[in-house]
């Protein structure tokens, strides 16, 4: 289980590659296929490696990134 | 009633305004109108209202259009090249649809010109001034204690039609001093709600004050409305003044001071056995297109007399048309007509 | 491949304050992430309900379609004098004057000095990515030297066209402004020091402190025409050497 995830509202993604390049996991990546305004949307090419860090959604433009992350459990 | 007190037209309407209910006044100094800006500064600050002397009429016209949005009685006053600065501002506030008093006390031009009284901002105060479609509500004052009266009056029409409304003075009216029974202030509850300002969207939909939309389909519909309110304004704001023209074989038709000038040479006319008469348009616009074509129906002529190169005339033309004779006579560069300048045209035209 | 969120807590997403309309902005445009900023200031105080945005000409001239907040749309340049008129008829509200290049400094020159110097209580939001965008790129007062642009085709020459002006540096010298910062988007780091600083802007606002002024670098990819990664590059090699980054004032 990777101890992050995100979700990308791909119809307000423009395709910029802000979030590759600030993603210090190199989780994401253009997915190749286009959203209705012709732009090349971006998707996790590498989920498990996801720390829900939030570096995405933080610069991407958009606020077309959501972010989940692993919740902490006590250890007793 | 109050009591009269000698003043002058500049503070009369400055006083005007705060009773009126003017709650915010920015503007920048410029002669002639320097006492109506003195009045605002000494006596806003200590009624717990706003006065800013802005750093350009540029700056006050904006400072106006801010405070409009939020919905409160605002104004400011400037002489020609101030109002030429602010025809941007102008054109803003009325397709935003926003409330707003706008002095003009007139001054000699164009350019720098002097600081003498005139009428040549006619043009820039009627027909536009201003890019767009639009138009201002403009009262002419034509006494001291008609500055009072008209001022009161422009705050309410603003509201009434969410609407920039011009005090058109000059500067002669701006200096001269008569005596006033200033009006009384009006209770603050009876200046309408206002549910369209921005006063903070907590509870409801945000208000935004806009005069933009990209699709010319929208634009158009924006445009077409305010035509509509406009012509409203024109079925019922429309205000002239007619002295002794039932009988008249010649009108004056005049405004503001030259008004004033000639309602003396009616009665020295008369006396001579002219048969003169006056028709004094107190809305330059909305303009009483329509009293002053059945007035001319009834005459041989109407003589037009303006401190312009005749702006004013054009609308009288407009009006008249072929019914009577429309010769001008004019003074620019700030020089008033004497009561005897006007007679000999009349004596002229008369014969 | 969608990952089972069930066993996670959602850490990021949209600040309440924003409307859900799609930016209009181009593909990697510092004003979306400015935009997000705001709207997260607007939310961490509450203060949305009594915001008033006022939205400039140029690229954001659509910022009131932003903000669940009242908006009023300003003529180029004139946004500091509106946001005085708006905060003097109600000094309640929280109003923010949002401007670019050219509204803020350019046209808008005497009117961002003024309100600044009167110290009115209001936030100001100088975005400055040294180009005209929504015209298609012509020279800013902020452009750099041998900056090419559609109106210095051949590259900004001083002799002509004078150097880049460092406004925010200028609004440090008057006595009134409570707080004037340069900040930056380009990476986490200083996406996360903007969002300090514009907090404290608007909180100087809330608590009366008086006028405070966040000038942000930003980039303009299409002008610029540069890919959005190599613009802010641009800006961490480039710009922040003409523009240096940082608290010029901080009175508070």
């Amino acid at each position: 289980m990777p101890r992050g995830t995100v979700q990308i509202d791909k119809e307000r993604c423009k395709g910029c590659g802000l979030c590759i390049s600030a993603c210090p996991q190199q989780v994401l990546g253009f997915s190749g296929e286009l959203n209705h305004s012709g732009y090349n949307v971006v998707h996790m090419e590498h989920p498990s490696a996801c720390v829900g860090c939030a570096f995405c959604a933080m610069t991407c433009p958009d606020i077309a990134i959501e972010v989940y992350r692993q919740k902490v459990s006590a250890q007793s | 009633m109050g009591k009269r007190v000698l003043l002058r037209g500049n503070e009369v309407i400055a006083e005007a305004a705060i009773r009126a209910g003017c709650q915010c006044y920015f503007a920048y100094p410029i002669t002639p109108q320097a006492e109506l800006l003195e009045h605002m500064a000494r006596n806003m600050p200590r009624l717990g209202r706003t006065f800013v002397q802005a750093e350009s009429e540029i700056a006050a016209i904006s400072m106006v259009y801010g405070a409009a949005s939020v919905g409160v009685r605002t104004m400011t006053s400037s002489s020609s090249p101030g109002i030429s600065l602010k025809q941007e501002g102008i054109s803003y506030l009325a397709g935003s649809n926003l409330p707003s008093v706008i002095v003009n006390v007139v001054r000699g031009g164009p350019g720098l010109g002097d600081i003498a009284p005139s009428q040549c901002d006619y043009f820039q105060a009627t027909k536009g001034g201003g890019h767009g479609d639009y138009h201002m509500i403009v009262l002419a004052p034509s006494t001291v204690p008609e500055a009072g009266e008209l001022t009161m009056l422009a705050f309410e029409l603003a509201d009434q039609y969410r609407t920039p409304v011009m005090i058109l003075a000059d500067g002669l009216l701006g200096q001269m001093m008569e005596p006033v029974e200033l009006p009384e202030p009006i209770d603050p509850a009876s200046i309408p709600a206002k549910p369209w300002a921005t006063t903070g969207a907590d509870g409801r939909d945000p208000n935004i004050i806009l005069s933009f939309d990209l699709d010319p389909e929208v634009l158009k519909r924006m445009n077409l409305d305010l035509q509509e309110k406009y012509r409203r304004i024109e079925d019922n704001e429309i205000r002239y003044e007619e002295t002794m023209t039932e009988d008249a074989d010649l009108i004056i038709a005049a405004y503001g001071t030259t008004a004033r000038i000639a309602k003396t040479v009616v009665k020295q006319a008369r006396s001579e056995g002219i048969k003169v008469g006056l028709f004094r348009p107190i809305t330059a616009w909305p303009f009483p297109y329509e009293a002053l074509r059945e007035l001319a129906s009834q005459v041989s002529t109407v003589l037009t007399v303006e401190m312009s190169a005749g702006q004013m005339w054009e609308d009288v033309r407009l009006a008249v048309a072929e019914r009577a004779a429309t010769p001008f006579y004019g003074e620019m560069g700030g020089v008033v007509p004497t009561p005897r300048d006007i007679l000999n045209e009349v004596r002229k035209h008369a014969g | 491949m969608q990952v089972e969120t069930t066993s996670m807590v959602k850490v990021f997403s949209r600040p309440q304050s924003l409307t859900d309309s799609k930016s209009t902005y181009c593909p990697g445009c510092h004003h979306g992430i400015l935009t997000r900023i705001i709207g997260k200031t607007l939310d961490e105080l509450d203060i949305a309900g009594r915001a008033v945005c006022i939205a400039p000409v140029g690229c954001a001239v659509f910022a009131y379609s932003w903000y669940r907040s009242d908006a009023v749309q300003a003529a180029h340049g004139r946004a500091s004098a509106v946001a005085t008129g708006v905060k003097r008829a109600d000094p309640n509200l929280i109003v923010f004057a949002y401007q670019g290049d050219g509204d803020f400094a350019s046209i808008g020159t005497a009117e961002s000095i003024h309100a600044a110097n009167r110290g009115e209580n209001i936030t100001v939001i100088f975005v400055n990515n040294q180009v005209y965008g929504m015209t298609g790129g012509e020279m800013a007062p902020t452009s750099l030297v041998d900056q090419k642009t559609t109106t210095s085709p051949t590259g900004r020459d001083p002799k002509q066209a004078g150097y880049p002006i460092r406004f925010s540096e200028m609004i440090a010298q008057l006595d009134a402004p409570a707080y004037v910062t340069r900040q930056a988007l380009f990476d986490t780091r200083r996406i996360l020091d903007a969002e300090k600083a514009i907090k404290k802007a608007f909180e100087n606002q809330v608590n009366g402190k008086g006028y405070s002024l966040v000038e942000v670098l930003s980039t303009c990819p299409t002008n610029w025409r540069m890919s959005p990664v190599a613009s802010n590059q641009h800006i961490a090699d480039v710009v922040t050497e003409v523009f240096p980054l940082g608290d010029l004032v901080d009175r508070r």
